[in-house]
């Protein structure tokens, strides 16, 4: 049989094999498997057929319920059917998995394992997911490695139609999904092989048709249930088996011979770690380490996980075994121990009692934890946990991999025990998301693996910052299987592609002795040396290291590529590491490029080839020098001035050393203080806007729109200047209510992204250079310090007073202080500069349900948090639940606060008496509709409080507790258009239906942004998304017209950059209305293929085309015999065409179906027309009033609303 | 009545052609010109700079932004194949050949040798009767000379006809030192037609945004004047044909053209203004002034006013507008 090797990751690897051994497959995004259901949906587009040769029919449903309710039907109806999943999305599958699994039906779902959101979420990898899975009755299968995971998915799908037993196969998110190895591709021919074609037969006999019809969901009752759960027992037992011999089947067919249980390590070992997935390639390595210096130690690798097979466990065991780990990568709190380590305990007694296996007495016993979240498992760790069971008393309940210093769980391991051998290279590399380190680093993976014999793995950390995202690339090869499921730690080469990481990351940590250091910077073979920091030419001098330094940014803007580094960076890589001959690299490195490259035209090839040519003759070794003689030193993570929690905690996050921290040092309960953004200065702009208060017209449209809030305006007394810095720029005050004031507008130059939304937006004009306007971009570099110095002096400002604000005109409401700030959001993010402006009108009184997504992560993720609070210590409060719940979340949070109100309400009335009954009325009544009244009613409740603190009742106390309720609090639910129109439609339909007073804000950018493109339901017609490759045929789904049919909801559409006081409008009314309030607002997002700094121009054209409509529906407005439509006239300026072409999203579909383009962007012109009519009609309604006076008017032909 | 004419060496039924617009874009509307008495259609330029720039623009964004974020690694489904060459332009001209039997020429605007090369060689391929090279620069750079401007146009028309075998014309700016000059050494490396003249994009400015605006302008009828002055001079001097185009509205202005010496002239904004149909009244109107005037045939009229056969040829030179001006006498009086 013709050997194919490919070098692919995990996710491709499971996804080749389930696409090609299924007929129907469900997806929907979530992370970190959403790439298995892109890989389907991409062979469906390209109409790649299974082995039966038809192309597979791909779904993206609402939710992985939906997908999972399909996948049921589907296999109801008779077609083999597969999902993919993770994490929630698993959870959410849990009811099908019940009734597939009872109805015995064949089917594989494919999980990249992944934690479950418990005090955080989080998108990394462990077993927390399957865990939950494990009663459904559905085999589980784990895979270790990206070579098992397209394995193991043939072998399920065999041995779920020969035992009709649905299996869930597993491997490590990101570890395994992520990683990128040279495997051996499985052909047509084994496939077909392993798959029985009269089991397909039977499965599809068995299904639901009108022909042979049949009745199948009944509803059992106490006499027949539980018989009818004991039916199946047989297929289970006979379950263990039928896998075996599907992997002794497949063994023959392709030599990669596994067991249900498989044992590695000395035919004598005392000592045995069990566990299951990734990690057991670890300890793999580490095993035959130990072996090595004379230890008698062994791994069973867990395969099939359910039905657990006792007998086989037991017979995997050697003789001589004494004590046994079992460790588990999940936690089940309250249990008595997790659940691998609780089955094989069991497997123990029954296998003893039954005499399986070869061993004759009970071992010691022990269970740990490891690797939760990812968390690095290395060979030192294993090592601990086998040094453990030496103990007479080996711990147990133990934890590997972290410090636990608060009930002592943890294992000492020592971290410099490294086992990996000089045969084997290691490199990390450091680059930044744009600049191509992690596709070249594929690429290399992929010309090592494809062009020598080495074995190669190819591993990236990625961050979780949007803007300025530092990736870390660790790549391994040699030629000797590699086993490590582990980061780097040794590495021979370390490559720095940007200058700026120097000051942030001890990078050279884990360059090992001898080892090379390969930077990219400006800096000239004479000067490089002197602008290292001095802990890095201590580090090059004592590990005699090699230096290098190229200015591959130089090399790539000459040969055309911009800020794409990779290929020159590529080049220096393979010229230093001599896996290859150099020519031969070179010309492999060629040959790649024009096999990327040659599809998206020659220009493309050209560019990335000059590139090659012209990388060595940059690249410059500099002599190390014996002494150091650096100035440099590493600045710390954040202020000295910041709160201890954020220095000690949250600083050494920001420093890649979060792995140090013990549990003593995190919350107890997942609450974290906000206001933290301010402290991490990033520095990531080349360039900030500067202020040019000569030009500036002080409209502060610069402000209202900046995505990162580090523009801000200030108006103040000219005696406030006293003790300004030389370079603070002030002047006077234009807007006629603020005479004799002072106005400045000042940019926090560190925390600003450079993304240039602010100058894109600016309408003033320089009188004598027209290019120049009042703000314009400028190196970041030279103004640092001194701007550094007037945005700290420009804090100390006062603030505004809300009080004395017209808040309904944007230069008075821009004086507003942001409670949204610095967020981690993509440089001109499209969606924050609506957050900020909901927190500066209402964040001190807001709480905030966030649905999962790019808002969620922005806002919430660790270590640092854009939500922050005013001078008098309030801001709103945030919090994430799940990402198809945040509705009803949201809605939880409101009858909380109304409860609570209505509580101190009555409370009040109680103590009124103590209180006087006048002062409690005027509590009780106040209207709290301006920012006055909300003042004057804090004052009152402050008042209230000490009163309260001087009567000794229950209810005194009891108001205590709830008397801030009194102060009106507004509820925001937030999310994207993936939460609001799919997933959580159907509880954003059941809240806006409640009639409730909360106000829901959709972040619309027509796409699931957060995950990587996918189509939503918000996807305009003629889009390319992912799951729309073809463009989305259909038309964009009318969420505003859906929630307009209730009557009673205030519904508003607004794009910021074609109409800001229209947005402004908007979500005044929207918080003023008492009531359910939805604003569906247009967020330019980097998944439309649009250039960021003029991505306002986008949101215009939109408009101006008629593609997204502006107007507010406001039902209180019925009241006045008003029609509560007010629609802003679509202009029509541009044909749809126009605003298609601006965005790539639209314009690739003409490049890659130019047929399908034409019709679905005439069928769009047609959409917009249709929808303009529609509309129109709708608010030239004359509005039929229950108002007895309006019906009067409307009686004697008066004019009636508009 | 006799209105054929010889054009790129293809006998044409009439002088009248579509000139090189997005009025082409649609097949219909092409069958629509035929109908309506054209002779043969330009088709809209192809641009390499575009092709070139959307190329750039496409890689730009698949490529940005990938590979930084662990929950997104790309944001776009990635096309197992793309159409970035001229393959829509290729088919557009297969099927204008099939759906119609007037003479289809392609038009190519190219910023590399090897750009205008190739895209002639496809464009032959696909069926083209002919081809017109639009060159459109705009010299800027002040060290760069008239001779090496020139010399640019000149290889590339060489090369071209190097590589097809199909009529090649030449669409010209009026912005040379000495265009008699320039068009005989054309006609020597063997233009089969010069085209007078190509309109550039002139930039406005809006005074709202104060920024550029680029909105185009139809030609205006006084913009013949140009054109004909210089098929007047050119005519009968060198081999290649002449073709007309720019501010030509009516069959008068036809006539006028065809009296200089153009073989055919040339339509667009007009039929942008009043429709396709147009070029039937254009034709009637044609046919009825030769009527009246007592002409057989267009070959018989074409460059009996040339400069070569007219009555005052220095009328086509300076001169004309010094007399011009001489000859205006501002009335009497107030």
């Amino acid at each position: 049989m013709n050997k194919v090797y490919e070098t692919i990751d995990g996710n491709e690897a499971a996804a080749s094999a389930a696409y090609r051994t299924n007929e129907v497959i469900a997806i929907y995004p979530i992370t970190p498997s959403s790439p298995m259901g892109e890989w389907a949906d991409q062979w469906m587009a390209e109409g790649k057929t299974n082995i039966w040769g038809t192309i597979p029919k791909v779904v993206e449903m609402q939710s992985e319920g939906g997908a999972a309710g399909a996948v049921h039907g589907a296999l109801q109806a008779g077609s083999l059917t597969t999902t993919f999943t993770a994490s929630q999305g698993l959870l959410l599958m849990i009811p099908n998995m019940y009734k597939i699994a009872g109805e015995l039906t064949p089917n594989v779902i494919h999980v990249a394992a992944r934690s479950l959101a418990v005090q955080a979420l989080s998108i990394f990898g462990d077993h927390s997911d399957v865990m939950a899975t494990r009663s459904t009755g559905y085999a589980m299968l784990a895979s270790n490695s990206v070579q098992e995971s397209t394995d193991f998915a043939l072998i399920a799908q065999a041995a779920t139609l020969r035992s009709r037993i649905p299996f869930l196969h597993f491997f490590d998110g990101f570890r395994t999904s992520h990683e990128v190895a040279k495997i051996e591709l499985l052909g047509d021919d084994v496939l077909c092989a392993m798959i029985d074609n009269p089991l397909v037969a039977e499965h599809r006999q068995r299904a639901l048709s009108p022909d042979h019809p049949v009745l199948r969901g009944t509803a059992q009752n106490p006499d027949v249930y539980f018989q009818g759960r004991e039916t199946t027992n047989r297929f289970y037992d006979a379950c263990a088996g039928i896998v075996q011999q599907a992997m002794d089947q497949f063994a023959k067919l392709t030599g990669r011979a596994y067991k249900l249980f498989e044992y590695h390590g000395s035919p004598d070992a005392d000592r045995i770690v069990v566990l299951m997935g990734s990690g057991c390639d670890t300890a793999h390595e580490a095993v035959d380490h130990l072996m090595s210096k004379g230890e008698k130690v062994g791994v069973i690798k867990v395969r099939l996980y359910r039905p657990f097979d006792v007998e086989s466990f037991m017979k995997a065991l050697p003789a001589t075994t004494k004590s046994v780990a079992i460790l588990d990568r999940t936690k089940e709190p309250g249990s008595a121990g997790d659940p691998l380590y609780l089955d094989c305990v069991y497997a123990f007694k029954e296998g003893l009692e039954k005499g399986w296996g070869v061993i004759k007495n009970m071992p010691k016993i022990v269970g740990g934890r490891y690797g939760l979240s990812s968390k690095e498992f290395t060979q030192a760790m294993v090592k601990a946990v086998l040094d453990n069971l030496r103990q007479a008393q080996p711990k147990d309940h133990f934890t590997v991999g972290i410090l636990d210093d608060v009930t002592h769980t943890s294992l000492a391991y020592d971290p410099e025990f490294n086992t990996e051998g000089a045969e084997r290279f290691r490199a990390v590399f450091y680059g930044l998301g744009s600049d191509g380190t992690v596709g070249a680093n594929k690429n290399s993976i992929k010309i090592i693996g494809e062009n020598t014999d080495n074995f190669a793995q190819g591993y990236f950390v990625y961050d979780s910052k949007k803007a300025g995202a530092m990736t870390v690339s660790h790549l391994r090869f040699g030629p000797k299987p590699i086993r490590s499921s582990y980061l780097v730690n040794k590495a021979n080469f370390v490559a720095c592609h940007q200058t700026v990481f120097l000051e942030r990351y001890d990078m050279l940590r884990y360059l090992d002795q001898g080892g090379i250091f390969l930077l990219n910077a400006p800096y000239g073979k004479d000067e490089a040396w002197n602008h290292l920091p001095r802990t890095f030419q201590e580090q090059l001098i004592s590990k005699k290291a090699k230096f290098f330094v190229i200015d591959a940014y130089k090399v790539a803007r000459d040969s055309g590529m911009g800020n794409r580094i990779n290929t020159v960076m590529q080049v220096c890589f393979f010229a230093l590491c001599n896996v290859l001959p150099k020519e031969q690299s070179i010309a492999e490195i060629k040959h790649s490029i024009e096999k990327t490259y040659g599809k998206k035209g020659e220009e493309i090839v050209r560019m990335n080839l000059n590139a090659v040519d012209h990388a060595l003759a940059h690249l410059f070794e500099i002599p190390v020098p014996a002494k150091v003689d650096g100035k440099i030193e590493m600045p710390p993570p954040v202020s000295p001035e910041a709160p201890q929690f954020v220095r000690d905690v949250l600083g050494k996050m920001i420093k890649g050393e979060g792995d140090d921290l013990p549990v003593s040092a995190l919350p107890i309960d997942g609450t974290f203080p906000t206001g933290t953004c301010q402290w991490e200065k990033r520095n990531i702009a080349q360039e900030i806007p500067v202020w040019d208060p000569q030009v500036c017209i002080q409209c502060t449209k610069c402000s209202f729109v900046c995505p990162h809030a580090v523009i801000r305006a200030k108006v103040y007394d000219p005696k406030e200047l006293a003790g300004a810095p030389a370079t603070f720029k002030s002047t006077d005050a234009k807007d006629p209510s603020w005479k004799g004031r002072k106005f400045t507008i000042q940019v926090a130059p560190e925390d600003c992204t450079g993304c240039g939304v602010c100058v894109d937006v600016c309408p003033a004009r320089n009188k004598s250079e027209a290019r120049l306007r009042a703000i314009n971009m400028n190196p970041q570099l030279p103004l640092r310090e001194k701007e550094r110095d007037n945005w700290n002096f420009f804090l100390k400002l006062p603030t505004a007073d809300r009080r004395e604000l017209k808040v309904n005109n944007i230069r008075q409401q821009q004086m507003m202080q942001p409670l949204f700030e610095f967020s981690s959001a993509c440089a001109g993010c499209g969606e924050t500069p609506y957050l900020k402006l909901m927190s500066q009108l209402f964040g001190d009184r807001a709480l905030v349900a966030n649905a999962t997504g790019c808002s969620s992560i922005y806002g919430g993720n660790l270590p640092m948090t854009p939500w922050t609070t005013n001078r008098d210590h309030r801001g709103p409060a945030w919090s994430n639940s799940l990402f198809e719940d945040n509705a009803e979340f949201g809605l939880g949070m409101r009858m909380a606060v109304d409860k609570q109100k209505e509580y101190a309400s009555e409370l009040l009335l109680r103590l009124s008496d103590q209180l006087g009954n006048d002062w409690v009325q005027t509590i009780l009544n106040a209207t709290q509709k301006t920012e006055a009244d909300i003042y004057e009613q804090r004052e009152r409740v402050a008042g209230l409080k000490k009163r309260l603190q001087s009567i000794n009742s229950e209810d005194a106390r009891q108001l205590l507790g709830v008397a801030d309720m009194l102060v009106k609090k507004c509820v925001w639910i937030i999310g994207g258009d993936g939460w609001a129109y799919d997933i959580g439609f159907g509880g954003l339909d059941h809240v806006i239906a409640s009639g409730m007073n909360v106000n829901l804000l959709v972040l619309d950018t027509e796409v699931y942004s957060n995950t990587g493109g996918q189509m939503s339901k918000s996807t305009p017609r003629g889009a390319v998304a992912k799951f729309a490759a073809s463009g989305k045929p259909l038309a964009k789904k009318d969420l505003g017209m859906i929630a307009m049919s209730y009557g009673n909801v205030y519904v508003a559409s607004v794009a910021m950059g074609a109409k800001d006081d229209h947005t402004l409008k908007a979500f005044l009314e929207a918080e003023a209305y008492d009531g359910p309030s939805i604003i569906i607002a247009y967020s330019h997002c980097i998944a439309q293929g649009i250039n960021m700094p003029t991505a306002l121009q986008n949101q215009k054209a939109a408009v101006e085309s008629g593609q997204w409509l502006l107007y507010r529906y406001n039902p209180e407005r019925v009241a006045q015999g008003e029609n509560p439509l007010q629609l802003e006239k679509p202009a029509k300026k541009i044909p749809i065409s126009q605003y298609l072409n601006m965005e790539n999203r639209f314009k690739m579909l003409t490049k890659s179906k130019p047929e399908a383009a034409k019709r679905l962007f005439d069928e769009a012109q047609k959409d917009a027309d249709k929808r303009a009519q529609y509309y129109e009609y709708l608010a030239a309604r004359k509005w039929v009033s229950a108002n007895p006076q309006t019906q009067e008017a409307e009686s004697k032909n008066l004019p009636v609303g508009r | 009545m006799d209105l054929t004419t010889n054009y790129l060496g293809m006998k044409l039924r009439n002088p009248l052609v579509v000139s090189a617009s997005p009025l082409s874009d649609d097949l219909d509307d092409i069958k629509k010109m035929r109908d309506a008495g054209a002779s043969a259609v330009v088709l809209r330029s192809i641009f390499e700079e575009q092709l070139r720039l959307e190329r750039f623009e496409l890689h730009h964004h698949l490529t940005s932004n990938t590979d930084s974020f662990s929950e997104a690694l790309n944001f776009f489904p990635e096309p197992s194949e793309y159409h970035l060459g001229p393959d829509d332009y290729l088919e557009h001209i297969r099927k204008a050949k099939k759906a119609v039997d007037i003479p289809i020429i392609g038009s190519i605007n190219g910023t590399s040798l090897g750009g205008w090369t190739d895209f002639a060689k496809v464009i032959e391929k696909a069926g083209a009767d002919a081809l017109e090279l639009n060159i459109y620069a705009i010299p800027t750079d002040p060290d760069q000379t008239s001779d090496e401007v020139e010399q640019t146009y000149l290889d590339i028309l060489k090369a071209v006809k190097g590589t097809v075998k199909i009529p090649v014309a030449l669409k010209l700016s009026p912005f040379f030192s000495n265009l008699s000059h320039l068009a005989r050494r054309f006609d020597q490396i063997g233009a089969n037609a010069l085209v007078l003249f190509n309109r550039f994009y002139q930039p406005d400015i809006d005074l709202e945004t104060l920024e550029l605006s680029s909105h185009v302008l139809f030609s205006t009828p006084q913009a013949m004047r140009l054109p004909l002055r210089w098929i007047a001079i050119l005519s009968q001097r060198i081999k290649a044909d002449l073709a007309a185009t720019g501010g030509i509205y009516s069959a008068q202005d036809v006539v006028k053209m065809l009296l200089v010496g153009a073989n055919v002239t040339m339509f667009a904004s007009a039929l942008m203004e009043s429709g396709l149909s147009h070029l039937r009244t254009v034709e009637k109107d044609l046919q009825d002034w030769m009527e009246k005037n007592e002409y057989e045939s267009v070959q018989q009229m074409r460059g009996s006013m040339s400069q070569i056969h007219c009555e005052e040829p220095s009328a086509f030179e300076r001169a004309q507008y010094v007399r011009a001006i001489k000859s205006y006498v501002p009335a009497k009086g107030n």
